[in-house]
C-alpha cells in the first residue's frame, strides 16, 4: 500500500464532486421536465460525464495506491457504452410506438410504411 | 479462406478479449496471459456464427480522429444540456424531432452511429427507416434544421462512411 | 481515508442519494410506464456509481465487481422490461 500523494487526491476528490453535481442536475432534468423524449435527454449526462468522471477518479487513485497502473475502474463504462444504446434505443422506440397507437399529437409518422414493430 | 482466418476470425475482437481478461485479472503474470488468450482464441471461434460478416475496419488514423471529436462533443454538450436545465425556467430550448437522411448502409457502422447519438447528450436516436434510407433523431436544442444536418452528416457520418466504406 | 476524500466521498454519495430520491418521484408519477422503465434504469445507474464511489473511499476492489454486476443486472432487467412493454413478450 502506497501513500497517495496530495495532488492526486485533489484531482479524485474533484472529479468525485463534479460526477455528484451532474448526476444531480441530470435527475433534476428527469424529473422537471415536461415531454417524454425531452427528458432522455439529461439523463445521458449520467451515462457520460457522471460515470466516465468517477471511472476516471478510480483509474487514479487506485493507480497510486497500488504503485501501478490499475485500470478496472474503466471497465463498467466500456459496459455501459454498450450496454446503454441497446436500452436506450429501445425505450424510444417504445415511446414512439405507444404514443402513435394512442394517436397523441406532436408524435412524426413512421419513416417507412410497414413498420415492423 | 486461409487457415489463419479460420483460426483468427475476428481478431479485432479476440485483442479485445484478452485486453478485458488482463485488465479484469489485474495482473500480466504468465498464467493469466495464458488464460487469456485461450479465451481470446476460443470464444470468437465459438461465436463465428453470430457474427454474419466479417468486420473491416479501415483507417485507424481516422478511428481515433472520429473517438477524439466524439469525446470533445461528449464534454460540451453535457456542460450545454446542464445549463440548459439549470436555466430552464427562464430559457426553454427548442426540442424537436428532426429527419435526418443517410447515406452510411452498413449495418456495423449505423451500429456505431446510434452508439454515438446515444453517448452525446442532446441527440436521441428514436426510428430508422427500413431501408436505411433515413434517421428520425430527437434533437435538445436545435436552432436551425438544415445546419444541424449538416453539421451531424459531416462530423459524424462521413467519418463512419469512411472506416466501414 | 483521508481529509479531503472523507469530505468528498460523502459528498459524492449523498448528490447520488438526492439524485436517486427525485428519480423515484418521477416513477411513481409516470406517467406512461416507458417513464418507469426509464427511471429504473437511471436507479440501477445511481446504484452503480455508488458502489465505485464507495469503492474509492474505502481503497478497496471488491466493490468494482458489485459495480459491474449491477450495470449488468440493470441492462438485462431494462431492456426486457422495454421489449415487454413493445411486445408484450419478452422472449418470442
Amino acid at each position: 500500500m502506497n501513500a497517495v500523494p496530495f495532488w492526486a487526491e485533489l484531482v479524485v476528490s474533484g472529479l468525485l464532486v463534479l460526477s455528484g453535481l451532474f448526476v444531480l442536475i441530470a435527475a433534476l432534468g428527469f424529473l422537471r421536465l415536461p415531454d417524454f423524449f425531452t427528458r432522455m435527454h439529461p439523463p445521458a449526462l449520467t451515462y457520460t460525464f457522471g460515470s466516465w468522471t468517477v471511472a476516471l477518479a478510480g483509474v487514479l487513485y487506485f493507480s497510486k495506491l497500488e504503485g501501478r497502473l490499475a485500470l478496472h475502474p474503466w471497465l463498467p463504462v466500456v459496459l455501459l457504452s454498450i450496454s446503454v444504446p441497446v436500452t436506450t434505443v429501445l425505450l424510444a422506440r417504445v415511446a414512439l410506438f405507444r404514443r402513435r397507437v394512442a394517436g397523441a399529437a406532436d408524435t412524426p409518422p413512421p419513416l417507412s410504411q410497414s413498420d415492423g414493430s | 479462406m486461409t487457415t489463419l482466418a479460420r483460426l483468427l476470425p475476428a481478431p479485432l475482437t479476440s485483442v479485445a478479449l484478452l485486453a478485458l481478461w488482463l485488465v479484469l485479472a489485474r495482473s500480466v503474470s504468465l498464467g493469466q496471459i495464458l488464460l487469456g488468450l485461450a479465451l481470446a482464441l476460443a470464444v470468437p471461434i465459438l461465436t463465428k456464427r453470430l457474427r454474419p460478416n466479417r468486420v473491416r475496419v479501415r483507417r485507424p488514423l481516422v478511428v481515433v480522429r472520429f473517438i477524439l471529436t466524439v469525446g470533445y462533443d461528449v464534454l460540451l454538450s453535457n456542460f450545454q444540456i446542464a445549463w440548459d436545465v439549470l436555466r430552464w425556467r427562464s430559457r426553454r430550448p427548442q426540442s424537436r424531432f428532426v429527419v435526418v437522411p443517410l447515406e452510411l448502409r452498413d449495418p456495423l457502422g449505423l451500429a456505431a452511429l446510434s452508439m454515438v447519438t446515444t453517448v452525446v447528450p442532446g441527440t436521441v436516436w428514436s426510428e430508422i427507416a427500413l431501408d436505411r434510407s433515413a434517421l428520425l433523431l430527437h434533437v435538445w436544442d436545435v436552432a436551425d434544421e438544415s445546419d444541424f444536418i449538416a453539421r451531424f452528416k459531416h462530423r459524424y457520418e462521413k467519418p463512419l462512411v469512411e472506416i466501414f466504406a | 481515508m483521508t481529509s479531503l476524500l472523507s469530505v468528498a466521498v460523502p459528498f459524492a454519495i449523498g448528490c447520488y442519494a438526492l439524485a436517486s430520491v427525485l428519480v423515484l418521484v418521477r416513477l411513481i408519477r409516470g406517467p406512461r410506464a416507458q417513464d418507469r422503465v426509464f427511471a429504473l434504469d437511471l436507479l440501477y445507474m445511481h446504484a452503480m456509481l455508488v458502489m465505485l464511489v464507495l469503492g474509492i473511499g474505502h481503497g478497496s476492489d471488491v466493490y468494482f465487481e458489485a459495480a459491474l454486476l449491477i450495470a449488468l443486472f440493470g441492462f438485462v432487467s431494462s431492456s426486457a422490461m422495454a421489449k415487454f412493454i413493445l411486445r408484450g413478450e419478452v422472449i418470442e
